[in-house]
């Protein structure tokens, strides 16, 4: 059993730490597709990236019901860090769920499962943060939507292959919908549910 | 006594996290307003509370701000917000608009173009485009969920109706990524075309109505209008008095009590450099005309 | 020729030089200290506590003394600073049943047990200046007696055993208390925070607010069942610990109003509540909010909405007086920029009007307009 001491740290600086991490969160939601580094590094639990774990740091806390996927419910490490270093309360209710962990996207649920918003409170969604192997190596996605300038390239290695298919259903719910944040180390692009992505093959 | 002790820009971690949420969110639904909890801030309500909450929680060290009021920066009330950030923060301070990495505003947006190493955060009022027209927030909520804009339209079409053209001056609505109905925050309509496509982050923060929204680099931004009445950014027709610029907002200023007028600049860091640079303008009061330009300064 | 105005910096740091010296006024006088704040203005403290949301009558005193006696000034000071405090949970809720009471009366029943006890109250004193308070006044000793053990229970408890006033709601076991200063207000809002909005609300407003029920403007025919002052016990829970730890005692005013209800096709009539607490002694206060809180029940109580009293947007959008001014003094901020472009569309529409009756008038019309 992992005791609080053995726990891999947070943020060295826990301010400055988390103003980094948010800008390269918040420049990757602002361009979509647009590959962000996380400098500031904290240590990582179990199956979590260290991307993952700095997201984590900074923006989860009491009031943000979290959801985990299995692999990372089922690491006693995850969970116990998670609790210690952020208190926001995990849920088995993904459709409750503020944030969600997912690190094997091979077994992501639906996404009907999580919170949608409402079309009065569309803020008031999920936003599904992704695991995946490379974001900068595997099939070539073209992107369009608010925050790129034209027509914007991604080249990444992600499960569930159909990812961005499934996102489809962005289209027709908006101003509903699920954002989406993919992690590869220290690697971020983020999908919000404006963004409109056609896969160019391998 | 319970001494105070502040934390870097201010706000606690724990507040920040909570509009650093609410700021992504923003940013994925343009022109949405995401509710948050707006916190007392050390300046009045309606002065700015919002946009300094914003700046406070994205401002890192490796910043540079820039504070304008009514495009100046030497009004009080932006040096004021800019010697708080100075002072809790410690971050480096311009008054350039291509040096700054985030620019706080009020009522206008630079002369200058922006590029995508900037954020531009908006100082709000009244962040709903629809208040008064219906003062009821379940109401205008309703409005919004549905895109239901006919009530706006009717208005804009009155004044059509009654004068022969949209009497907005100010804080004129516009459409967001072809969605919502978003208020600029009383800049000028001259300011309006600036938002189209902007390759810089436009964040927009209301303190006191509790409301954070955004749009994002390169979104389309339409002014409302009708095809037989189309949208006109409102200019003053002279040449800055200081600096000659042909394209720039324009500040009336009274010279005498015998109708004397002069018109320069409102963004004083343009028309510094530009003077700067070694363009002159009459120094004189400018010829009393007017009209409405073109859409020729987008 | 006309130059930029410079020198903002310099301008700001001379004005509040300036604000100090008025502050501290002629300095031949002795200045005033933050205990004869709390000792002699202790109404002005209660105030400042309650709206702004924070009990402290060591720093109410300093943002009294800070603000030169502006109240609202200082309610300000207290809330940003209390903005910035790191918030540990939620005390248990406080018994009022077992106050130490200081003041007590019913206006429903002529005698209640243990007793109307009158206490520290400005009712059926004569309003007239008194010269003597001028300088050196040493008060009488206060009439003493045996403090009462007696039990104070609550008119409204005393009302709620025979069934004539609806039962006070019960709180869920471990539902969280809303608290607008951490989360955005949305409508419809609960009583949790409908409460908490009025409690930090401005006393002139819910006085006027109030006082409009009275009047007609969602009448709602208010008994005063209860005011009670005096000092309760505050406890909090902490998580490690497991058990209340006694935080202290803090001194309350509450109200609480008795009100008409016809009843529905599925309740029978009953007397309704109408609920005001404040910290301090703040009795016009509480009775104000009051009379508010059951105002703004219109709905929960199928009764129609029509007085601004009843409307919970409009009150609670409007109450809180540091926002309003805040946006009221706003107005004192350069406008150059808009003013500039309502001044050209005017100019605009001036011109077209001008020109547009030129136009219609015909050539008698003019010569009869010139005669």
């Amino acid at each position: 059993m992992t005791t609080i001491a053995e726990l891999p740290p947070g943020f060295a600086d826990k301010v400055l730490s988390a103003q980094s991490t948010f800008r390269s969160v918040m420049d990757a939601m602002a361009r979509p597709g647009s590959v962000q580094r996380i400098v500031p590094m904290a240590g990582a639990p179990g199956p979590m990236m260290r991307g993952t774990a700095a997201i984590a740091l900074t923006l989860f806390d009491h009031d943000t019901p979290l959801w985990l996927d299995a692999r990372m419910a089922e690491s006693a490490d995850v969970t116990k860090w998670l609790k210690f270093h952020t208190g926001a309360p995990v849920v088995q209710d993904s459709s409750i769920a503020s944030f969600a962990l997912v690190s094997n996207g091979g077994a992501l649920p639906s996404f009907e499962s999580f919170a949608l918003g409402t079309s009065e409170y569309p803020d008031r969604s999920t936003t599904v943060i992704i695991q995946v192997e490379s974001l900068n190596s595997g099939r070539s996605f073209e992107l369009r939507g608010p925050g790129i300038d034209g027509v914007a390239a991604l080249q990444a290695s992600i499960k569930p292959f159909d990812l961005f298919e499934r996102l489809h259903m962005n289209e027709a719910l908006f101003p509903r919908g699920i954002d989406v944040v993919l992690v590869a180390d220290d690697a971020v692009v983020a999908i919000p549910r404006t963004t409109r992505i056609v896969s160019k093959g391998s | 006594m319970n001494a105070p002790a502040y934390n870097f820009a201010y706000l606690d971690e724990q507040t920040k996290r909570m509009i650093r949420r609410a700021i992504l969110k923003a940013i994925a639904i343009p022109g949405y307003q995401v509710p948050f909890a707006s916190r007392e801030m050390p300046m009045p309500y309606g002065w700015g509370t919002g946009g300094v909450q914003v700046t406070a929680a994205i401002l890192g060290p490796q910043d540079v701000l820039k504070v304008i009021d009514q495009g100046s920066d030497d009004t009080t009330n932006a040096i004021s917000i800019r010697k708080f950030f100075a002072k809790t923060a410690g971050v480096a301070t311009t008054t350039a608009t291509d040096e700054a990495t985030v620019i706080q505003t009020r009522h206008r947006i630079p002369e200058t173009a922006l590029n995508e190493n900037q954020v531009l955060v908006y100082q709000v009022p009244i962040p709903e485009p629809l208040r008064f027209l219906e003062p009821r927030e379940t109401e205008t909520r309703r409005m919004h969920a549905l895109a239901e804009y006919g009530l706006m339209h009717v208005k804009l079409y009155e004044d059509i109706a009654r004068f022969g053209h949209i009497a907005t001056a100010y804080a004129y609505p516009v459409k967001v990524n072809a969605r919502y109905v978003m208020d600029p925050s009383p800049t000028p309509k001259f300011d309006n075309p600036k938002m189209d496509n902007c390759p810089a982050l436009q964040l927009f923060g209301a303190g006191r109505e509790k409301r954070i929204y955004a749009i994002p680099p390169y979104t389309q931004v339409v002014s409302l209008d009708f095809e037989d009445h189309p949208f006109e950014p409102y200019r003053f027709n002279a040449p800055c008095a200081l600096c000659g610029a042909e394209n720039s907002y324009l500040d009336e200023i009274v010279t005498d009590d015998k109708g004397g007028r002069m018109f320069v600049c409102s963004d004083t860091d343009y028309c510094e450099g530009r003077q700067a640079a070694g363009h002159h303008g009459s120094l004189s009061a400018a010829p009393y005309r007017e009209k409405a330009q073109e859409a020729s300064n987008g | 020729m006309y130059v930029a105005v410079k020198g903002g910096e310099r301008a700001i740091e001379n004005a509040h030089r300036l604000l100090a010296h008025k502050r501290r006024g002629d300095q031949s006088v002795a200045e005033i200290s933050l205990d004869q704040i709390s000792e002699q203005l202790g109404l002005a403290v209660d105030r400042v506590m309650s709206e702004g949301s924070l009990y402290d009558r060591e720093l109410a005193s300093l943002a009294i003394k800070q603000a030169r006696g502006d109240l609202i000034e200082a309610i300000f000071l207290v809330r940003a600073f209390r903005a910035t405090l790191p918030r540990f949970g939620a005390s248990e809720p406080v018994d009022t049943g077992t106050m130490r009471v200081q003041r007590r009366v019913s206006a429903t029943f002529k005698d209640i047990p243990g007793g109307q006890i009158l206490g520290p109250t400005f009712d059926y004193t004569h309003r007239l200046l008194d010269p003597s308070l001028a300088q050196g006044f040493v008060p009488e000793r206060p009439a003493a007696a045996e403090a009462s053990t007696a039990p104070t229970p609550r008119v409204t408890d005393i009302l709620g055993r025979d069934g004539l006033i609806e039962s006070s709601p019960e709180a869920e076991d471990g539902a969280s208390v809303g608290d607008l200063t951490r989360e955005p207000l949305n409508f419809p809002a609960d009583r949790d925070l409908r409460l908490q909005n009025l409690a930090r609300g401005d006393e002139g407003f819910l006085l006027a607010m109030g006082y409009s029920t009275q009047r007609g403007y969602g009448r709602n025919h208010p008994f005063v069942g209860e005011i009670r002052f005096g000092e309760v016990e505050v406890d909090f829970v902490a998580e490690d610990v497991g058990f209340a730890v006694p935080l202290g005692a803090i001194e309350l005013t509450e109200c609480q109003m008795v009100n008409q209800f016809k009843g529905s096709a599925t309740e029978a009539p009953c007397f309704t509540r109408g609920y005001g607490l404040a910290f301090g002694q703040s009795e016009r206060k509480t009775m104000s909010m009051a009379l508010v809180d059951r105002a703004l029940r219109a709905r929960e109580l199928g009764e129609e909405v029509l007085a601004p009293a009843q409307d919970e947007e409009f009150v609670m959008s409007h109450s809180d007086n540091v926002q309003a001014t805040g946006f009221v003094e706003h107005l004192k901020l350069p406008h150059y920029v808009d003013f500039q472009s309502e001044l050209g569309l005017l100019r605009k529409l001036r011109q077209e009007f001008s020109k547009a009756s030129a136009e219609t008038n015909t050539p008698d019309a003019m010569k009869e307009a010139a005669e």
